[in-house]
């Protein structure tokens, strides 16, 4: 790339080039519509529903009310129990069920307490000794943190749980008690996500190198074989997976037969077969990008390099290496953010100590229907993927500075 | 092969007429091709039996059109290629199997190859940091390989912001600094435009006069090879059809390839008749006329069909008692410093003649006229 760069020229864009251009943006229309409706809505509904926290203020408004104006620290008072009680004769079952669910996720004790206050509302009058009758927990001010955080209509507990952080009102932020569950779990993508781009980039680099070096006939039928599996239903091709990796499998029949091994080798239901899966779907993403970098670098740098004495290790990884990097980088980089999502392939192959952030999304969102928790660890993929992202475009521009012309 | 036998081939083998203009005819033997061959495709010899002898110190340009083998013989030599069949022999030992990067050879390309990612300094010094030359020594031979190639102040420049002159200047400044025993050059001038292509072959030149090496210029352009070269191999098929300096190239070509190659010519289809002491005679299909002529070829005997060759600016208007054609003029086109007739002979053969319009000595000739031209013997020449 030139470092001389001329000023941008202004477009001059006469009243008729300018409705033309909104012609043409026009026949974009359909798909933005489209996109709109089914994509970029409920994505943000979804990223609503992180940090949405409405079920406290639904069922009890002016607690939430005196939650909010409550600083946390001090020792709950009559400022709270008064209208809690008040709400409490009001408010609809549906709506205390939903509550008592939302309380549960942080201290599953609370549903009972809650019922119970329910039931023995008729008695209560808001004062600090009734309170304490009914249930000494109820002067706890633990109890009324975890109404406070819950208290909405915008808060931050889902998000903070998906990284195993809780908002303490006497300490600030400090580790939830599961031992760091969601971080644990997060780790695990990534480094599932990344075994998977360094094996592939491993397989991926000499195979290019080698399809680089064929004639063009050879390679398209090469690189045929290499599509055909992607063109096959992943669901498929995992079920395949689970058949040849078995116990009872083909391999394990094949390597008993050959008396390699006594006993069957378990290659399924653990990280081994994950990776092995998730490496046989995402190897296309590595080639092509790579296959493209390779054919676009100039050769006679190369051999410019030979002809001054370079060694071949030195032109590797001077000359050659740097004019593949981007394409080598725009691959790693896609099979990085694709794996970071998959569901599918460890859900079949993997144990529960293989499964992905996905795993627990989808579990979240259709198993206990915690669409908050669902929501924040969806956004935590979304912003660990998008700086990423934003990372190698940033390596990759100031790469295309040097590297290309 | 032991170094006394690297006498060079003599010359009647490699079909060359002795050439007492060449200056480097004693200079010693640096390279030898022997029965060198190469296939791409295992159908067909991109080089064919190919024999060069390359002289210490020479400018020798390969010329050719494209797929002639010329660049593939410059490829063999640099080692980016090795050859199917024959060897190389440097200094007397084969290289043909040696990597590139052991053979001490600069190598400038069409398109420079210039590494993006490093100034115009870093690039010069790229080959001297390969060879572990101290940082100070490498400045001063940096400076001076871009004083030779007159880029003074453009160290910090990077590639793309260079002309495409100045990045082949870089390229050369790069190839000589770490002071290589050859220097091999495919179509380094190609992509210039002619203006700058002429100032950079001037300067070329100078610069092979200054250091004294060996340069090898492959190049498909006739004038540029004539003009830098003490002597060009001119490359047809795989083999090289002549190998001479450019003054006997063009007075004595030694097939009907190289006198249309280099130059214009006009060929007419003939008999030989007689063949002997440089000379033979000819009778033209044409006319039936004889022509006696300069022939170097002394394989052609009476009854084999031959041409005669004689270049536009030979033929002359006043016939003599010189053998001579008859013609009617087509056209007549004026250049300027000269003048060109387009003629038909009665058979239908066409001619080319160029004269020069101040000392014709006669009116010039129009559009229809028949006119007589001389075929002077001494400047005519009998191919197969």
């Amino acid at each position: 790339m030139s470092a001389i760069a001329l000023p941008p020229s202004l477009p001059v864009v006469a009243r008729k080039d300018r409705a033309a251009l909104w012609r043409a943006y026009g026949l974009l229309a359909p798909l933005v519509l489209f996109l709109l409706l089914t994509f970029v809505g409920p994505i943000g509904t979804l990223l609503w529903r992180a940090v949405a926290d409405n079920e406290l203020p639904q069922a009890l408004p002016t607690t939430a009310r005196a939650l909010s104006a409550w600083d946390g620290r001090s020792a709950p008072d009559e400022t709270l129990f008064k209208p809690f009680v008040a709400d409490l004769r009001e408010a609809s079952p549906r709506d205390l069920a939903a509550l008592a669910r939302r309380l549960a996720y942080e201290t599953p004790a609370l549903r009972s307490l809650l019922a119970t206050a329910k039931r023995e509302v008729a008695g209560l009058d808001g004062s600090v000794a009734a309170m304490g009758a009914l249930d000494q927990r109820w002067l706890d001010n633990a109890t009324w943190q975890t109404f406070k955080r819950a208290a909405g209509p915008v808060g931050s507990y889902h998000l903070l749980s998906a990284v195993d952080i809780k908002h303490d009102y006497q300490q600030g932020l400090v580790n939830k008690d599961e031992a760091g569950l969601y971080r644990s779990i997060l780790a695990r993508t990534f480094s599932i996500a990344a075994i998977t781009t360094l094996v592939c980039v491993l397989l991926a680099f000499p195979l290019c190198v080698f399809l680089d070096r064929r004639t063009p006939r050879t390679r398209n039928l090469l690189l045929l074989m290499i599509l055909l599996p992607f063109w096959t239903s992943i669901l498929v091709r995992t079920t395949a997976w689970m058949v040849l990796l078995q116990d009872g499998g083909m391999v394990n029949a094949l390597l008993m037969a050959l008396g390699w091994v006594d006993s069957p080798v378990h290659l399924l239901y653990n990280r081994f077969g994950v990776i092995l899966a998730l490496v046989h779907v995402m190897l296309p993403f590595m080639v092509f990008p790579l296959l493209a970098a390779m054919a676009g670098c100039n050769r006679l740098l190369v051999q410019a390099a030979y002809s001054m004495g370079a060694r071949p290790l030195r032109v590797f990884f001077q000359v050659y290496l740097p004019q593949v990097l981007p394409g080598l980088a725009a691959g790693a980089l896609m099979v990085f953010i694709v794996t970071l999502g998959f569901y599918i392939t460890p859900a079949l192959l993997g144990g529960p100590a293989d499964q992905m952030i996905s795993f627990y999304i989808a579990q979240f969102t259709t198993g206990t229907l915690n669409w908050g928790l669902a929501s924040a660890l969806g956004l935590v993929l979304l912003v660990a993927t998008t700086l990423l992202y934003l990372v190698q475009a940033h390596l990759a521009r100031r790469g295309a500075e040097g590297v290309k012309r | 092969m032991i170094a006394q036998d690297l006498r060079p081939l003599p010359k009647a083998a490699m079909n060359i007429e002795s050439d007492a203009s060449d200056p480097l005819a004693d200079a010693p033997l640096l390279v030898r091709f022997e029965e060198v061959c190469k296939t791409y495709d295992e159908r067909s010899w991109v080089v064919d039996n190919l024999h060069l002898d390359i002289r210490q110190g020479e400018f020798l340009s390969l010329l050719g059109p494209s797929g002639s083998g010329k660049t593939t013989t410059l490829m063999m030599l640099a080692g980016f290629d090795a050859p199917d069949r024959g060897r190389i022999l440097m200094d007397g030992a084969d290289i043909s199997r040696l990597p590139a990067y052991r053979r001490d050879m600069g190598v400038v390309f069409q398109s420079y190859a210039l590494f993006p990612h490093m100034s115009v300094a870093q690039n010069v010094a790229f080959p001297l940091n390969l060879r572990k030359v101290p940082a100070a020594e490498t400045r001063e031979r940096v400076r001076e390989a871009l004083a030779l190639a007159r880029l003074e102040g453009f160290e910090d420049r990077q590639p793309g912001q260079l002309s495409g002159g100045q990045q082949q200047r870089v390229a050369l400044a790069r190839a000589l600094v770490y002071r290589p025993r050859m220097l091999l050059m495919d179509e380094p001038l190609g992509a210039l435009d002619k203006a700058l292509r002429e100032h950079m072959q001037l300067e070329l030149k100078a610069i092979h006069k200054q250091l004294g090496i060996t340069f090898i210029y492959v190049t498909h352009d006739q004038d540029e090879a004539m003009t830098l070269s003490d002597r060009v191999a001119v490359f047809n098929e795989g083999r090289i059809a002549q190998i001479a300096a450019p003054q006997t190239l063009y007075n004595r070509p030694a097939t009907r390839f190289v006198a249309n190659f280099l130059g214009e010519t006009n060929l007419l289809e003939g008999r030989v008749i007689s063949n002997a002491g440089g000379f033979a005679t000819l009778r033209l299909e044409e006319d039936g006329s004889l022509h006696h002529a300069r022939c170097a070829d002394t394989t052609l005997a009476a009854g084999d069909s031959a041409a005669l060759a004689i270049r536009p600016e030979n033929l002359r208007l006043a016939s003599g008692d010189e053998p001579a054609v008859a013609a009617r003029v087509i056209d007549s086109i004026f250049h300027g410093a000269h003048c060109r007739l387009r003629l038909h002979m009665a058979g239908g053969s066409e001619l080319s003649m160029t004269y020069n319009p101040g000392s014709l000595g006669r009116p010039a000739p129009l559009p229809g006229e028949a006119v007589i031209l001389g075929v002077p013997p001494q400047l005519a020449m009998i191919l197969r």
